[in-house]
């Protein structure tokens, strides 16, 4: 089996993305963090680095929690996306 | 909604069903809340479900949910970069429903429905925003912006417990205690999975890995066999993602392309990917269980266990669940729901395996980070096992010889024995 990008991992999962993000990050404390744990332990990659500043995109979260966890700055404010929206597993 | 429910169970897991089917079967008003758009739609499993405890709740479950495939083969897959070695447990023709696999998806629907069966309500779509608070005990939920009174609420809301949080019962996650699973459902026609895995039947395999599949860092990988797919992952602690700046989903591909993996997974096509987290702490990481109208269960409650050979989560869901219902039972008997009467539930999971293995295996989380189990052991098995079985034409040693040869620069022979009674006191 060939490996997969991340966006054609999150392709083969059932989204209803929600108009309202469920996740929000303070700008200006993610600004000035050096370590970005968030860049390795979201495993929809939905925090990226351009051009030195952190971007965010909620659409392919997989609603785990690691960054709310891993981030020790404070910087993220999590909630679960509103009811029914957001990933739907057909697995599991 | 104007009536007040017996009790309010938040998250349709195994935890928050096995308390809401116990309490309709007892004929007490329940409400499910699950924010999924249906049971087990935010859910996965890293696991097998052993069959016991879903037993108790329901006999003979299993000749009607849907479970994939009756564990019959227990492997332990230790990796080197390129090679493993294995032990493989086969169970034979036994008739034991011991262990199977499942897709929580399919499974967690299933039950839901056993909860609706049994005259409970489920309400899927809703998310519990907050609890509903009444002279300083909680006297129900907020959802969908109507506040839903409950004599009690049973927090089964999983390991992100924000409920737990709001009623401030000192839960603790950190980046050392959670574990983050990544895992794929990989699809192959039936016959291919029961010729490459050796099974008849509905007979299945679960193996767990250790080395190489995480890249010598804290974790491991699992594979289990369901009917027509296999669930492959990788399970690593947070901080040593964080640590090692690598990623759940490079270690997943890394895992896939291990020749002991690439062939068992050969020709299959993905069709899952997903992720989910694990309270991994142990006895330590334990909240505070219960409060004046309130109980957690489940992973809200952190409560699984680490025994260092695998993590156990399912069945301390279900025991917690049920006991929280026994206990919701005798409250609402005695028409008290503060902390006093609710306290029973701490009880009754004393008197369960669920706090006796927590702890039994109290050590075991710090043990676990020992990066020796990660690295040089299942390394050094590959080693032993190449050295062995390799015949090069030259005069043989022994195996005591060979063993000091590999063992060298690597780990002392002390280091070694204090492992070893580390590992007696811990797994």
């Amino acid at each position: 089996m060939s490996p997969m990008t991340i966006a054609e991992r999150l392709a083969l999962n059932k989204y209803d993305v929600d108009a309202e993000p469920h996740i929000h990050l303070k700008a200006e404390t993610c600004q000035k963090c050096d370590q970005s744990p968030c860049l390795y332990i979201c495993p929809s990659e939905c925090f990226k680095l351009r051009e030195g500043k952190l971007s965010f995109a909620y659409e392919g979260c997989l609603e785990c929690g690691s960054c709310r966890i891993a981030c020790d700055k404070g910087a993220i404010e999590w909630s679960y996306p509103r009811g029914g929206f957001g990933v739907s597993f057909e697995y599991g | 909604m104007d009536e007040t429910f017996d009790a309010i169970v938040v998250g349709a897991g195994p935890a928050g069903c096995a308390a809401a089917y116990r309490l309709a079967r007892e004929g007490l008003q329940v409400l499910v809340v699950e924010r999924g758009k249906f049971a087990g739609s935010k859910n996965v499993t890293g696991g097998v479900l052993y069959g016991p405890v879903m037993g108790n709740l329901i006999p003979n479950f299993w000749a009607e949910a849907p479970v994939e495939r009756r564990i019959s083969h227990h492997v332990i897959t230790l990796l080197s970069e390129k090679s493993s070695l294995s032990i493989d447990y086969n169970a034979g023709d036994s008739e034991r429903h011991n262990g199977f696999s499942i897709l929580r998806s399919k499974f967690d629907r299933w039950f839901a429905r056993k909860v609706e069966e049994a005259g409970g309500i489920i309400a899927t779509g809703l998310r519990a925003d907050d609890l509903l608070w009444q002279d300083g005990r909680v006297a129900g939920i907020v959802a969908g912006g109507d506040n839903i009174a409950g004599s009690v609420v049973i927090a089964a809301d999983g390991v992100n417990s924000l409920l737990a949080e709001k009623a401030g019962l000192g839960v603790k996650l950190s980046p050392d205690n959670v574990n983050q699973g990544v895992k794929e459902v990989i699809k192959l026609p039936r016959e291919t999975i029961e010729e490459r895995f050796n099974l008849s039947g509905d007979n299945g395999t679960a193996i767990h890995f250790l080395g190489f599949c995480t890249q010598g860092v804290h974790g491991g990988g699992f594979l289990y066999t369901n009917k027509e797919t296999i669930s492959l992952g990788v399970v690593v602690q947070l901080k040593a993602l964080v640590e090692h700046n690598v990623k759940g989903v490079e270690l997943l591909e890394g895992f896939k392309a291990h020749p002991a993996v690439r062939e068992l997974v050969k020709g299959g096509t993905t069709v899952e990917y997903s992720a989910h987290l694990v309270p991994a702490g142990g006895l330590k990481m334990v909240p505070r269980l219960y409060t004046d109208g309130l109980l957690v269960v489940g992973d809200a409650a952190a409560l699984v266990v680490a025994t260092g050979r695998a993590l156990e989560g399912i069945n301390f869901a279900l025991e917690s669940g049920m006991a929280a219902a026994e206990t919701v039972k005798r409250a609402k008997g005695k028409n008290d729901f503060t902390k006093q009467t609710l306290s029973v539930y701490e009880q009754l999971l004393a008197q369960s395996f669920v706090l006796q293995d927590l702890r039994t295996f109290q050590k075991s989380a710090q043990f676990l980070e020992n990066m020796r189990l990660y690295s040089v052991y299942p390394e050094l098995a590959c080693r032993l096992a190449e050295r062995i079985f390799d015949v090069d034409g030259k005069p043989k040693k022994k195996a005591w010889q060979i063993i000091r040869e590999e063992m060298k620069g690597k780990v002392s022979i002390w280091q070694m024995i204090r492992d070893a009674m580390s590992a007696k006191g811990a797994t």
